[in-house]
């Protein structure tokens, strides 16, 4: 049986090109780079080596600029967190993020609510993209910080970030972006767009679990998240994950190097699967189609439960993910797909895959094949599809 | 997933027992809603006061769906007294059990029975409630 990985978006697999360049850092070079002798400093030469490199990467004006971390929770909770308990002092109690942020920014939003903070969650409407304009809207005298996501982790859709980046400058306020899923995707720079702080992680791009990173623009003070010893600058302490940070520089060279023949490449098998999965009555892609990313397919089929069609899936090989309420013990689905406007018994239904360079014709032509199939019996066995079809439930305004 | 299906749920989720719907069926019971993503109608044949045949159809998740189909294993060729007598704990201990989140596929899953039976005893001009006590045909988790 064909078996086809379709869940990129959660993780990717360790590029044998990044596993070489780490494997050193791995085995010989185990020093600590605080250490002043051989080993410990060659561990050091590396480290910062791959900060310049990185920092050149993403358009940032120096390395210092670049802070390593345990990857994109750890870092969007920093940037957050940093920035508004510095601010606090100066009256700013205000943050602009959207609703279909990722739970590491939106569960960071509701704890600093707790911490007297108010939040203003834009809307994303039915194409899942934020309005600059509603940013600009929603800037008060006390907001001390936008969050905004480059890429959404659900639906792929790309936000107009240095549209963004550019209202909260004029407006003096920090502009933060989670790039997890954009980066290696996008085109990155974070002068030209305005960044002022960033965060992404290795194991989206074909590097390891375990190490990311934040940008934070030279100029802007962020308190400590994690406190300690006097690594990072003094701003994140714990001993570097050498192999990690090698690794991350790593991939990220390869996906930039790459970036252009693989998105055209993704982009054509994205746009094939989705035209051949609308041919299922009562189909939907979920999100915009255009400012998408290369990579990513989201849809939903009425009727049926995308718990269901995710297990059928991964029987016959395929490897995909759910924005259900089952998978993650909510009784609620996604709440991306909320966001976006859909109804709870259409939400209910979705299902995410999402490729890399590795994807073949051969793999979309069988999921072309597989999907319909799935689909179709569940819908079978389904009251629900019973109703749809008599007449008596619909969501009709969302669906075709 | 944050979870793991147990050898017995799979292979109910993957073969289901008894699915579809019985013509002329002597009681019909649907439980759940499509807004919590679960719905299961549950069709019965009864001889005397036994149930003869059992069919089912589901819109839900693996849990939904292997539920029901074990329930109806567990009530075909049984008095409905039997029947009305099945708890959510025996279909998940029939399925080796299902995980914490999912344990309200199986509650659901002894309603559909009962509202079954309930619809049943409607038809013969029985008022079911003293016998199956109330069932709320729909779940409304808000």
């Amino acid at each position: 049986m064909r078996e086809i990985y379709a869940d990129n978006a959660a993780t990717t697999k360790l590029s044998p090109v990044v596993l070489e360049k780490m494997m050193p850092y791995l085995t010989e070079v185990y020093g600590n780079p605080s250490s002043l002798y051989g080993i410990g400093q060659t561990a050091k030469k590396a480290v910062e080596g791959a900060r310049a490199n990185i920092a050149k990467n993403l358009g940032a004006k120096s390395p210092s600029e670049i802070y390593f971390t345990s990857g994109g929770s750890e870092s969007d909770n920093w940037a957050l967190k940093g920035i508004c308990h510095r601010l606090k002092a100066r009256g700013k109690k205000h943050i602009i993020t959207s609703k279909f942020e990722h739970h590491a920014i939106l569960h960071t939003c509701k704890a600093l609510e707790k911490d007297g903070f108010e939040v203003t969650y834009l809307d994303v409407y039915e194409n899942g993209i934020v309005r600059p304009e509603d940013v600009e809207n929603a800037i008060r005298e006390d907001t001390a910080i936008v969050s905004v996501m480059y890429a959404n982790n659900e639906i792929g859709t790309i936000q107009p970030i240095a549209e963004i980046g550019a209202i909260c400058k004029a407006h003096k306020v920090l502009f933060h972006t989670d790039a997890v899923q954009a980066a290696g995707y996008c085109k990155i720079d974070v002068q030209k767009q305005n960044i002022d702080l960033l965060s992404m992680t290795a194991h989206k791009i074909h590097g390891p679990k375990g190490t990311g990173l934040l940008y934070v623009r030279k100029g802007v003070l962020i308190d400590n998240l994690i406190e300690g010893g006097a690594q990072e600058r003094n701003k994140r302490a714990g001993t570097e994950n050498i192999a990690g940070i090698i690794g991350l520089d790593a991939a990220l060279q390869l996906a930039i190097d790459t970036m252009d023949e693989r998105n055209s490449k993704l982009e054509r098998l994205r746009d094939k699967l989705i035209d051949g999965l609308l041919e299922i009555p009562r189909s939907r892609v979920n999100g915009d189609r255009v400012h998408r990313l290369p990579n990513n397919v989201n849809m939903c089929f009425e009727g049926i439960e995308g718990e269901s069609l995710l297990l059928r899936l991964e029987m016959a090989g395929i490897s995909a993910s759910s924005g259900s309420a089952c998978t993650s013990g909510s009784l609620d689905p996604s709440h991306v797909l909320l966001a976006i406007g859909l109804p709870h018994e259409i939400a209910h239904g979705s299902t995410r895959m999402t490729f890399d360079e590795t994807t073949t014709e051969e793999d979309i032509d069988y999921i072309l094949e597989t999907v319909p199939k799935i689909v179709k019996l569940l819908r079978d066995m389904s009251p629900l599809w019973e109703q749809i079809i008599k007449g008596e439930k619909s969501g009709a305004k969302f669906i075709s | 997933m944050a979870f793991t299906y147990s050898e017995k749920v799979m292979d109910h989720f993957a073969n289901p027992r008894n699915v579809g719907e019985i013509e002329n069926a002597d009681g019909i019971g649907e439980v759940g809603n499509s807004k919590c993503g679960d719905i299961m109608k549950m069709y019965l044949k009864v001889d005397g006061n036994t149930i003869t045949d059992v069919k089912f159809k589901t819109f839900g998740c693996g849990a939904a769906i292997a539920t029901s189909s074990m329930a109806t294993e567990l009530i075909k060729g049984k008095t409905i007294d039997e029947a009305l007598k099945l708890t959510n704990k025996a279909v998940m201990e029939a399925l080796d059990g299902l995980p914490p989140v999912k344990v309200h596929c199986s509650v659901l899953a002894e309603e559909a029975i009962k509202a079954a039976v309930s619809d049943y005893y409607t038809r013969q001009g029985i008022d079911p409630e003293p016998i199956v006590g109330k069932i709320e045909i729909s779940h409304d988790h808000e």
